[in-house]
């Protein structure tokens, strides 16, 4: 166990010091790359808040998919495998529930603002 | 050996003095960002009585590396001609570089003022007016450039359907990391891919950036160099997938306009019957596209560490939120 600050902390600290204290100074293609910067640090924040718990759903889901365990990349493989040959097809429910909760997942990290994120959590909100 | 990139204001000058009508010199010489495959320089011919302001297209230092799926420069010029006879707006081609001229492989074409940002055509008030007609004009557009006789047509890479869905296949297979709602969308494509349509030229690219808007709407199509011959609906659909819309989702031309208005501009201007799941076919080719491009951009990131790149490659999720939207809508 680390010490204090969390890393999600210390990497929420750096985030804000690019966008209050340095941005300020900087100019023209150097201020449009420290922006960008930032912006990667916050998907490090709210990866480093959601993917532990997400990832063990997401694998406990493949399991269930495939009928067995293992590391989370090789599911995503044989996914992949089981698609492509038509195996797996969204005539199986839990094809089409897993792949929404994983991109949903994928988006609350990468880009929560991004137009069909939105949309799509809006479409669930009044589906229920 | 043609000159690079530092060092061409002397032989454009030159070239201006001697193929441009009336000009005396180039001033002005400025490199424009965007296009990463081919440089585009503005510059002006200088006249006894004023400037006209050009643009100079050429390949990467002047020499030609061909991609396998973009057209060569001398290629585009032609394209950009026949279009321009076919009531497409496009900037009008003053003269393609010959070895003689010691630019490398390029062409120079008239400057068209405007605006190519999305986010300032769909925000600013300049373009109210332009934004509601723009869709219409897209369907005009490329009705216009759809009916080109290809018997007049220089040499094009032949690209149906089934031939783009494989060629993007193999990119993201060579990218390597495993994508389950990409490999949903490539079956749904293999599955719902289009037979035996009939083939007409394509634009390849007809999107923002591309199209250059004034106060009144579309002035120019800009960059022709993923041109092809394929189908026709492909370029209605490239303009409808969601990443082109920045935001405004409800609108899908764009994020300026409906469907149905490009649709029945479209058949008005004599393109042809629109069939909308063909349309949806190259939306959803479309997406996935733009998201394995977004994956390649890793590729470029391990070469240079570049922040901007690696946070691009974190957006090929945006575009699997929008196939599963088109694939596997929630009821």
């Amino acid at each position: 166990m680390q010490d204090k600050p969390s890393a999600i902390e210390l990497v929420e600290a750096v985030a804000n010091f690019i966008r209050e204290h340095a941005m300020p100074q900087l100019q023209g293609h150097t201020a449009f790359h420290a922006r960008v910067a930032a912006n990667a640090l916050d998907i490090i924040k709210r990866e480093l808040e959601v993917a532990p718990a997400a990832e063990k759903q997401e694998r406990e889901r493949l399991a269930t998919l495939l009928g067995h365990d293992g590391a989370l990349e090789e599911l995503n493989r044989e996914l992949c495998g089981k698609i492509e040959t038509g195996e797996l097809t969204l005539d199986t429910l839990a094809l089409g529930e897993h792949l929404w909760a994983t991109t949903l997942t994928k988006l609350a990290i990468d880009q929560p603002n991004y137009s069909g994120y939105r949309r799509a959590l809006k479409e669930w909100q009044e589906s229920w | 050996m043609a000159a690079g990139s530092e060092n061409i204001a002397p032989q454009l000058a030159e070239v201006a003095r001697t193929r441009i009508s009336g000009a005396t010199g180039a001033t002005g010489l400025k490199r424009l960002s965007g296009g990463a495959s081919q440089e585009t320089w503005a510059f002006s011919a200088t006249t006894g009585n004023g400037e006209i302001p050009l643009i100079l297209r050429r390949a990467p230092g002047g020499e030609s590396s061909k991609r396998d799926t973009a057209v060569m420069l001398e290629t585009e010029a032609i394209l950009i001609g026949l279009a321009e006879k076919a009531g497409v707006p496009v900037p009008p081609v003053r003269h393609v570089l010959l070895p003689a001229d010691d630019l490398g492989h390029g062409f120079i074409m008239d400057r068209v003022e405007g605006e190519t940002i999305a986010r300032k055509i769909l925000r600013d008030d300049e373009f109210a007016s332009a934004r509601p007609v723009m869709a219409a004009q897209c369907g005009e557009i490329l009705a216009r450039l759809h009916k080109i006789d290809r018997a007049r047509l220089p040499e094009l890479r032949v690209s149906p359907g089934a031939s783009e869905v494989e060629q993007y296949w193999h990119t993201y297979k060579a990218h390597g990391h495993p994508h389950p709602v990409f490999e949903l969308a490539f079956r749904w494509l293999r599955d719902n891919a289009p037979q035996n349509t009939e083939l007409t030229l394509v634009h390849g690219d007809f999107r923002h950036g591309n199209l250059m808007i004034g106060p009144k709407g579309v002035r120019a199509v800009l960059d022709w160099e993923l041109a092809h011959i394929g189908d026709p609906m492909e370029d209605l659909g490239w303009i409808c997938v969601n990443s082109w819309r920045f935001g405004n989702i409800d609108n899908p031309v764009g994020g300026f306009g409906k469907r149905e208005d490009m649709f029945a501009a479209y058949e008005a201007a004599g393109g042809g019957k629109v069939d909308p799941a063909r349309v949806k076919f190259w939306e959803v080719l479309g997406s996935l596209k733009w998201g394995v491009m977004c994956t390649t951009m890793y590729e470029g990131f391990r070469h240079d560490g570049s922040v901007e790149r690696a946070t691009i490659g974190r957006r090929s999720s945006e575009t699997e939120i929008d196939l599963l939207r088109l694939l596997a809508p929630r009821e």
